[in-house]
């Protein structure tokens, strides 16, 4: 895979294979190519050259939204939410637009029994009940970051790419948010750009690491962390 | 996680859902005012009918400019192609009045789901810009095909049959009055249960974060031609009204002005809130009939000041903010 933007060009001959089930962390420095690297998987942004599969299929010529439906879904690094609406009005909405029931019709939201009872399963899980009814604008960070997560978790991805999800969290909010992402179950493949590496560690199965465009470095978080190189690149010490 | 105080039983939360969708006592008020004012001696009918008519037109674009967040200068296009087709229809003899609504309709649907088609990937001026010139271009057509359309002098001989075969159209407006009002209920009807399902919840969503309903698998551009469409052919209904209870059609129907006057109405009662364009209208109406006979020539100037000023004082329009005075009110009580 090759992504060039104007005269620069990144990720030349890019290999990136995730496996299924796994918890994956992006790391590197800032500019390294990790959010252009979500965009390119997710559609956002459309690659040179190369290709990208997804269980199997080439979707490289796919839409963001078809790739949506084939259970590849993303969070944003900065909140990409519904300022107005509330958590729950939000999160019915997702499911709503999952299920195909959004389309024009006369039958009522509140006849979406189905749809609110999980939004409020969600809700619960998440530990967002009791912001339920809020509009979107008057939580706090950390909830806000939660609904970012929660959103996407709701179309029941196959995979989820999630982008600096606990960035702007207390520890504590980091570590809970961490603890529900690595419960979800191996159907579910989750790769993350983290800058906090006591998360990475901690959490990832495999991390890769991103410099200048280039992957320098992947494998378990042990050799990551041996690696010379990355320690040079990134590290630090 | 962050404070897991609240414990809920499943299904609890329907109950918010089932509120919102369930019709507030002043709702209800406001549908028996329309039907009091009937019954009232000396009503207006005449004035109380361009009322409900200029209301529905306000509704429509509130579904496109409110709920989706699409601005449109040219909706009096949609207005004007519904009043000519009932114009049409009545001269060369299609004369039964509600098929002549719902052809009007469909066909100002029809061609608001090709400009929908046209605009979706526009957004702000250019959206403006764009929507301003198909008005424009449709207006200039009508005014110039003198020998098709009688340009200024408008579209005369046109003849409406009674409604259902019993109601014939009378002189004071009575049947005109009542057939507007049942007209403008069942699309209301329509267009509220349409911002209380889903969709409308997906078109509230789409004016809020584009980007957020890409990654729920929304195709938002199709969500821009279907609001068009069904915002247009309710709009062509109002037009369709207002040529079948006049019995007359003019350029006038889809002048620029009336473009801007169906926005402003929309921004004075406040737009995304159902009622804010009947409320608008009804502000705007009176004050022009108002001014008008007080003062045949300065009016203009009267209008544009009390606009200024009722704009000042109530900033989201005047039901968002009543709204906002009573929650705080009712807030300070407790």
């Amino acid at each position: 895979m090759r992504m060039a933007y104007g005269g620069l060009t990144i990720f030349n001959g890019l290999d990136f294979a995730l496996r299924a089930g796994e918890r994956h962390a992006v790391i590197g420095p800032n500019g390294a190519g990790k959010s252009t690297f979500v965009n390119l998987v997710t559609g956002l942004v459309k690659p040179v050259g190369g290709s990208i599969w997804l269980a199997g299929r080439d979707v490289t010529a796919t839409t963001p939204q078809q790739r949506v439906g084939a259970g590849l879904v993303r969070t944003f690094q900065i909140n990409t939410l519904f300022p107005t609406l509330s958590p729950l009005e939000s999160l019915v909405l997702a499911l709503c637009q999952r299920d195909g029931a959004a389309r024009p019709s006369w039958r009522a939201v509140s006849r979406r029994t189905v749809q609110i009872d999980e939004a409020q399963a969600l809700l619960e899980r998440f530990g967002l009940l009791g912001a339920a009814l809020r509009p979107t604008r008057t939580l706090s960070y950390g909830e806000q970051r939660l609904l970012e997560v929660v959103l996407a978790f709701a179309m029941r991805p196959r995979v989820l790419l999630l982008d600096e999800p606990a960035a702007g969290l207390s520890t504590a909010q980091g570590v809970a948010l961490f603890e529900q992402l690595s419960s979800l179950g191996d159907d579910i493949t989750v790769l993350f750009i983290e800058h906090d590496m006591h998360l990475v560690f901690r959490y990832a199965q495999r991390v890769s690491v991103f410099a200048g465009g280039e992957l320098i470095a992947q494998g378990t978080p042990d050799v990551v962390r041996a690696d010379a190189r990355v320690r040079k690149a990134y590290l630090g010490n | 996680m962050t404070g897991t105080t609240a414990s809920a039983n499943p299904g609890d939360l329907r109950a918010f859902f089932v509120k919102r969708v369930r019709w507030k006592p002043l709702e209800l008020a406001f549908w028996a005012v329309w039907v009091v004012l009937f019954f009232v001696p000396g009503s207006n009918l005449v004035l109380l009918s361009q009322i409900l008519i200029w209301g529905l037109f306000a509704l429509s674009l509130d579904l496109l400019l409110g709920y989706r967040g699409i601005p449109s200068l040219g909706h009096a296009a949609f207005f004007g192609i519904g009043a000519y087709t009932a114009g049409f229809l009545g001269k060369y003899g299609w004369t039964e009045p509600i098929s002549g609504l719902l052809i009007a309709g469909l066909l100002a649907g029809l061609t608001g789901l090709a400009t929908g088609r046209i605009v979706r990937g526009l957004h702000g001026i250019g959206l403006l810009i764009v929507t301003l010139g198909l008005n424009l271009i449709l207006f200039d057509f009508v005014h110039r095909s003198t020998h098709i359309t009688g340009g200024d002098d408008g579209l005369q001989g046109i003849t409406i049959a009674p409604v259902l075969g019993l109601f014939r159209f009378d002189m004071v407006g009575r049947t005109a009055y009542l057939y507007t009002l049942v007209v403008v209920f069942v699309c209301f009807l329509a267009v509220r249960a349409l911002v209380t399902s889903p969709f409308g919840l997906a078109l509230l969503g789409a004016r809020e974060n584009t980007r957020r309903m890409v990654m729920l698998g929304t195709p938002v551009e199709r969500d821009v031609t279907q609001a068009f469409g069904i915002s247009a052919c309710i709009a062509g209904i109002a037009g369709a009204l207002l040529t079948q209870t006049t019995q007359f059609a003019s350029p006038e129907v889809l002048a620029f002005t009336r473009s801007a006057d169906v926005l402003v109405m929309l921004v004075i009662g406040g737009a995304a809130v159902l009622y804010g364009g009947f409320v608008g209208a009804a502000v705007f109406m009176l004050l022009r009939d108002t001014l008008s006979a007080f003062n045949p020539i300065y009016w203009y100037f009267w209008i544009g000041l009390l606009l200024v000023l009722i704009v000042a004082v109530f900033r989201k329009g005047m039901l968002p903010t009543l709204g906002g005075w009573l929650a705080r009110m009712r807030g300070g009580v407790q």
